[in-house]
């Protein structure tokens, strides 16, 4: 289809192109160049963890098996050349102490095969043999999750041992669990939503239900085996002596058990065989949205770094993001003279349209009002909705009580809760939900639901700050030593304060969250516009349903 | 001035039948268009839709592929040209243009036959008839016994005293090949028998480093006589010529002079009429001899025409039909320099044996004013093996040598095909050689310049990181397309500059070429530019490929330096050709591909190693051969090749018979293997 008769060739009518946003910052100034520095170096930081994140279980690990791992798999499953949306690269960073998992053991992510936006979940049996810590399972499932919400098939590659035996309690058991994955692939499967594996490796008990609950199947000769019990434990509990091949290989799962469906000669193989599955599909995205011709924008978004730096106390203006993820820096702000500390307006991303609300400032009743109003636009007209968040609390005091700031920001509350256009958040800088500032229910409610979630490595997320906390903290104890009359000398009063701010410091950086998966992954500022780009292309694969609101109280 | 008999009527021609093929049909038809000459064109079967044919107002079948039955035979061509109302034939170069008795029944049938009279083909036909004219005419000839004793003893006299280097050569047809005497005899003589029913030999003097020098003349019927100065065509491999030139080079005007002189009176002494080549021996000293005389117009005319502005095809249909020859002698001036080169399917690396396929990719410098490309084919069409092999002539004029040698160079690095082997890279190494630079030519030049004309050429470590640039280019192109086909043309899933999230996409891409495999180890640095390493060596590359047409140009910038080249991808294949030649590349089949056609047999037999004729089997089914055993014979551009058992084994299957046409790498004999695998 032509999109350039929507755009080009038509006459500059009443200036309809004159709405670009940004500016051009002072690159020469020392504020910038000092942000410059410090953003730089938070990007250095990251793209040095998940360069080794990216190297697996290490180059012996690497060597001992027969591909180099799930990333480089990935890279020959999917159209060559193509873009990986990689998801959660800092799963299980630091989360069992000494033990690396690296990915949390698993790749996820989302890639295009034969043309079809997929989702792509790959054991790494260069870690752990590719057996499930409690991360790797909640990463599995947070894809599957995806992968439902946004209609995208899925392609399993799986090379694992199971369940990681010590830790099986937290794997195996519980509603949200190992099981919670078969749960997935039938429910997925009911709506449609294909569902591939690709058994690159041993698929051992539980494992074994991936290939066997998947809609088609193939498997590698003399490499891939799917069994519920493995001949140790066929040995143990019934004396015979078997072969892992002649027990589950390729050869008897194509041949005689009907377990798989395509006999894959070696690893290239089997992938030339999923992409051919995922041709035979029959899928066609028609994104429900109007379409326009891409423009990159105006602003370099290199210029990011030296505009946003990583001193959150510092204030920005959040068009000047805008300004450097959507095409050609074109927004359309709405209300812009109203409730200024909430930016609303709508752009295009990649040709998409999208409704941003970014913050600027502490939020009023205003602000909330009008932020409601805009949700209820963008659900209305069913326009995805991007949340640049840069939180640091509502309004408090007496006016801002009497104003109603309760109820007006229960209001935004409703509406970001019930939204059901796609939505996605990026944490630009903080998200502090202290309970003087009573923010919580607001930043929760953006945390919570969006399709896809990434953070900056700038940003934090927490309850409040870690100087707030310590200083409420340090006023309590003296308080506390006042009434019994002693004394608190100020050293005793650091000593107190200093854990505290180092564990919330430690607690509310981005590589903790995203260790635990509370968000899908730390990008870089400059790549927000294509991460943002790849996230809503893939959420445009499901219908966009109407929004039914809740009750808004006036 | 000219003059003009009263005596011959002017027979104008609006209608002209071409009787011929290829690059020379077209050329007729675009002059005869020029003058308002509607044209009717023949075709045999595997001419059916080429391009001559739809150049043509008319086209005519005649026959099959054979030029025997097709071509060749006169009968139904005079027959096509009263059904199709023409009042000419052209018979451009080979096939009839030199027959006699078509000439003559031509003018039998009054038919205009846009060539000499009969006489003077007959009379140029018979060298030693030949020779004996010209010496009375008193244009020099070349020592030597055409006589009627042809005992062996006599011809061994005769070449005594001659004086030895001599040269035998058979009194009807070309070439003749300087060797020792009594085995080069009986080898002539059976060469002669075999083509021409004749064995009537003639001795001559054998010049040593010779130049074949050329001088093209014009004559009319009201016996007007002009030369349109020189050619060289020395450089020559398997005695047919490749690369000519206009003028001569080194030549002083004196001899120029003279020698377009003896071509006049030469042309004259046989009333010849029309366009005539006389063909020279040039020795060291610049003493010249005739040779022979081409009575019809040559190949290698345009670079005539481009040194003295004139169209002798014009020239020729004017010419029969009566006018008086445009210009007299003193108004054809000589301009600049030009030069032609024959572009062939052939494969200089093995012996220039000729090839025949389809043209896959074919892509040509710009036309202009001072760049001709005579051809007769086009990207899709199929050099046959029916025919002669060449693919066009590039033609380029300069103000003098050395402009128009590099005008030539630069058109052939932009003269690309793919789907067969050419000369192409050859003519370049041989246009760029310092002794032809100079002018230092001979009918030696191939053999005495061997070793520099074929260069050992090894694929740099550049060229694979060009090609792994082509390839990803490629890719985000193909991206693009396909992206624009689908109702998502917008979405950032497609290849492009950050393929991956916080960290470098990687990837290895196995590249092949001339038996070298590389690994091109490729990163992903972002905004176009990629981090590649070869070996040991690594490279910042990056680069832009623009569309243009069937064209892929390829901007290459390595380390800071820019190349250009020229990309044709295929399957597998990819074709770069740079300015100093092209290469083939491949991408290495997967390992499973291999396994899975190997399980579904492919033979272990016999493959034609270029598309022919089979002339003989061997085998039957169920025999036993031995490793070099001969299978097959196969003719293909008049030369045999034997087809020999790669290893030992049992013959499964004849797959073809005689006689029967196969294409290159067809499996001819299927074999069973008599050990396992």
């Amino acid at each position: 289809p032509s999109l350039s008769r929507c755009y080009k060739g038509q006459r500059d009518y009443h200036n309809d192109t004159a709405s670009i946003v940004g500016s051009e910052p002072d690159r020469s100034s020392s504020e910038f160049k000092e942000n410059e520095a410090r953003m730089a170096a938070l990007v250095d930081e990251l793209r040095g963890r998940v360069h080794h994140i990216s190297l697996g279980g290490g180059e012996k690990a690497i060597q001992r098996h027969k591909s180099k791992g799930s990333r480089e798999r990935i890279g020959n499953l999917i159209d060559p050349g193509t873009p990986f949306l990689e998801l959660s690269q800092l799963a299980g960073y630091q989360l069992y102490g000494k033990e690396e998992v690296p990915a949390g053991g698993i790749i996820t992510g989302i890639g295009k095969v034969s043309g079809v936006e997929c989702m792509i979940v790959g054991n790494d049996a260069t870690v752990k043999g590719g057996s499930y810590y409690p991360i790797t399972v909640k990463k599995h499932l947070r894809a599957q999750e995806i992968a439902q919400e946004n209609n995208l098939p899925c392609v399993y590659l799986v090379d694992s041992g199971g369940a990681n035996l010590p830790r099986q309690a937290d794997v195996f058991p519980d509603r949200d669990h190992f099981g919670k994955i078969f749960f997935n692939q039938a429910n997925m499967s009911s709506k449609g939503i294909a569902q591939i594996a690709v058994v690159l490796g041993s698929c051992t008990a539980g494992g074994a239900y991936v290939p066997a609950m998947a809609d088609e199947s193939i498997i590698v000769r003399r490499q891939g085996t799917i069994f519920l019990g493995g001949p140790p434990l066929v040995k143990a509990a019934t004396g015979e002596e078997i072969s892992a091949e002649d027990l589950g290989g390729a050869d008897l799962h194509c041949g005689k058990s009907g377990v798989t469906d395509h006999y894959a000669l070696d690893d290239t193989h089997a992938l030339h065989l999923a992409r051919r599955v995922v041709r035979t599909l029959n899928r066609n995205k028609i994104p429900q949205v109007s379409l326009r011709d891409v423009k990159e924008p105006i602003f370099d978004p290199i210029d990011l770094y030296g505009i946003v730096g990583d001193n959150l106390k510092k204030t920005y203006d959040v068009r000047e993001v805008i300004a450097r993820v959507v095409d050609g820096s074109e927004f359309d702000e709405f209300k812009a003279r109203y409730g200024d500390t909430l930016i609303c307006g709508f752009a295009r991303l990649y040709g998409y349209p999208v409704g941003i609300i970014g913050n600027n400032g502490v939020l009023f009743s205003e602000s909330a009002v009008k932020g409601t109003h805009f949700i209820e636009l963008c659900c209305q007209r069913k326009i995805p909705l991007i949340f640049l968040q840069n939180i640091t609390g509502f309004m408090v005091g007496r006016d801002a009580e009497a104003g109603g700031i309760a109820k007006n920001g229960a209001k935004m509350v409703t509406a970001v809760a019930c939204a059901k256009v796609p939505k996605f958040t990026v944490v630009v800088g903080g998200s502090y939900g202290a309970m003087a500032c009573a923010a919580e229910p607001m930043v929760f409610s953006l945390l919570h639901r969006p399709r896809f979630m990434y953070m900056w490595p700038n940003s934090r997320i927490s309850v409040m700050g870690g100087e707030q906390a310590a200083g409420v903290l340090a006023q309590i104890t003296r308080e506390q030593r006042r009434r019994e009359g002693k004394e608190w000398t100020e050293q005793e009063e650091l000593a107190l304060k200093a854990p505290i701010i180092k564990r919330f410091e430690a607690e509310g950086s981005p590589y903790f969250s995203s260790a635990r998966l509370w968000d899908d992954g730390v990008i870089d500022p400059v790549e927000t516009r294509h991460v943002l780009g790849l996230s809503l292309s893939a959420s445009l694969n499901a219908p966009i349903p109407k929004t039914d609101f809740g009750v808004f109280r006036m | 001035h000219r003059l003009q008999h009263s005596s011959v009527p002017h027979r104008p021609i609006s209608k002209l039948l071409i009787a011929n093929r290829g690059e020379i049909a077209c050329r007729v038809v675009r002059t005869a268009r020029k003058m308002g000459v509607r044209t009717v064109a023949v075709y045999s079967d595997p001419d059916k839709g080429s391009m001559h044919v739809d150049m043509a107002d008319e086209a005519y079948h005649i026959g099959p592929a054979a030029s025997q039955e097709s071509y060749l035979r006169g009968d139904k061509i005079l027959d096509i040209v009263k059904r199709s109302g023409a009042q000419a034939i052209h018979p451009g170069y080979g096939f009839l243009s030199e027959n006699v008795e078509f000439a003559e029944r031509c003018s039998k049938e009054g038919v205009i036959f846009v060539g000499p009279p009969a006489q003077a083909i007959r009379d140029m036909g018979i060298k030693s008839t030949s020779k004996i004219i010209m010496s009375e005419a008193g244009v020099p000839v070349i020592g030597g016994y055409h006589g009627e004793d042809q005992s062996d003893a006599r011809l061994r006299q005769e070449a005594d005293k001659i004086g030895f280097p001599v040269m035998i050569k058979a009194v009807r047809g070309g070439g003749g090949k300087p060797e020792e005497f009594e085995e080069q005899l009986e080898s002539a003589r059976r060469e002669a028998t075999k083509s021409f029913g004749d064995d009537v030999m003639l001795i001559e003097k054998f010049v040593e480093r010779p130049r074949h020098v050329e001088v093209q003349v014009f004559g009319d019927h009201h016996g007007n006589y002009v030369y349109l100065f020189e050619r060289d065509c020395s450089v020559q491999r398997r005695h047919q010529k490749i690369i000519e030139e206009a003028p001569a080079p080194g030549i002083s005007w004196e001899v120029r002079k003279s020698l377009g002189e003896a071509a006049v009176r030469a042309a004259k002494a046989v009333g010849y009429v029309g366009a005539g080549t006389v063909e020279f021996i040039l020795d060291a000293s610049h003493k010249f001899y005739f040779m022979e005389m081409n009575t019809r117009l040559q190949v290698e005319h345009p670079i005539s025409e481009m040194i003295t502005n004139t169209d002798l095809v014009e020239w020729q249909l004017r010419v029969a039909a009566g006018e008086p020859l445009p210009l007299t002698q003193e108004q054809i001036q000589l301009s600049g320099h030009s030069f032609e080169a024959r572009i062939y399917a052939e494969d200089p690396n093995s012996g220039f044996l000729p090839g025949a396929g389809p043209l896959d990719h074919l892509s040509t410098p710009q036309a202009s004013k001072h760049v001709r490309i005579e051809t007769g084919v086009r990207e899709g069409d199929e050099v046959s093996v029916h025919y002669d092999p060449m693919i066009a002539k590039l033609v380029v004029w300069g103000h003098d040598r050395s402009s128009a040698l590099n005008l030539l160079t630069t058109c052939l690095g932009d003269y690309n095909i793919v789907g067969l082997n050419t000369n192409v890279d050859f003519l370049m190494s041989l246009a760029t050689h310092p002794s032809f630079v100079a002018g230092d030519v001979s009918t030696d030049f191939i053999p005495d310049h061997y070793n520099e004309l074929f260069p050992e050429r090894t694929p740099s470590q550049q060229l694979f990181c060009q090609s792994a640039l082509a390839l990803i280019l490629e890719e985000e192109q193909e991206g693009i397309r396909a992206a624009a086909a689908t109702q998502d043309p917008t979405s950032p899933f497609r290849p492009g500059a950050v393929p991956r999230i916080n960290h470098t996409l990687s990837r290895t891409f196995s590249i092949t070429s001339g038996g070298v495999e590389e690994n091109v180890q490729v990163a992903y640095m972002g905004s176009g530019k990629y981090k590649m390493s070869v070996g040991s060596s690594i490279f910042e590359v990056s680069g832009s490929m623009l569309q243009d047409n069937n064209v892929c140009h390829l901007n290459c910038v390595i380390d800071g330096n820019v190349s250009r080249s020229r990309i044709v991808i295929q399957g597998r294949d990819m074709y770069v050709f740079t300015p100093t030649g092209g290469w083939k590349l491949s991408v290495p089949t997967p390992k499973f591909e291999k396994e899975m056609s190997s399980a579904t047999g492919a033979t272990g037999g016999a493959i034609a190693p270029m598309p022919g004729v089979i002339e003989k089997v061997f085998v039957t089914p169920g025999q036993t051969v031995a490793a070099g055993d001969p299978l097959v014979v196969m003719i293909a551009m008049k030369m045999e090749y034997v087809i020999k058992a790669a290893g030992p084994g049992v013959v499964e299957k004849v797959l073809f018979g005689q006689g029967d046409n196969v294409a290159k790498n067809t499996p001819l004999i299927k074999m069973k293997e008599t050990e396992a695998e």
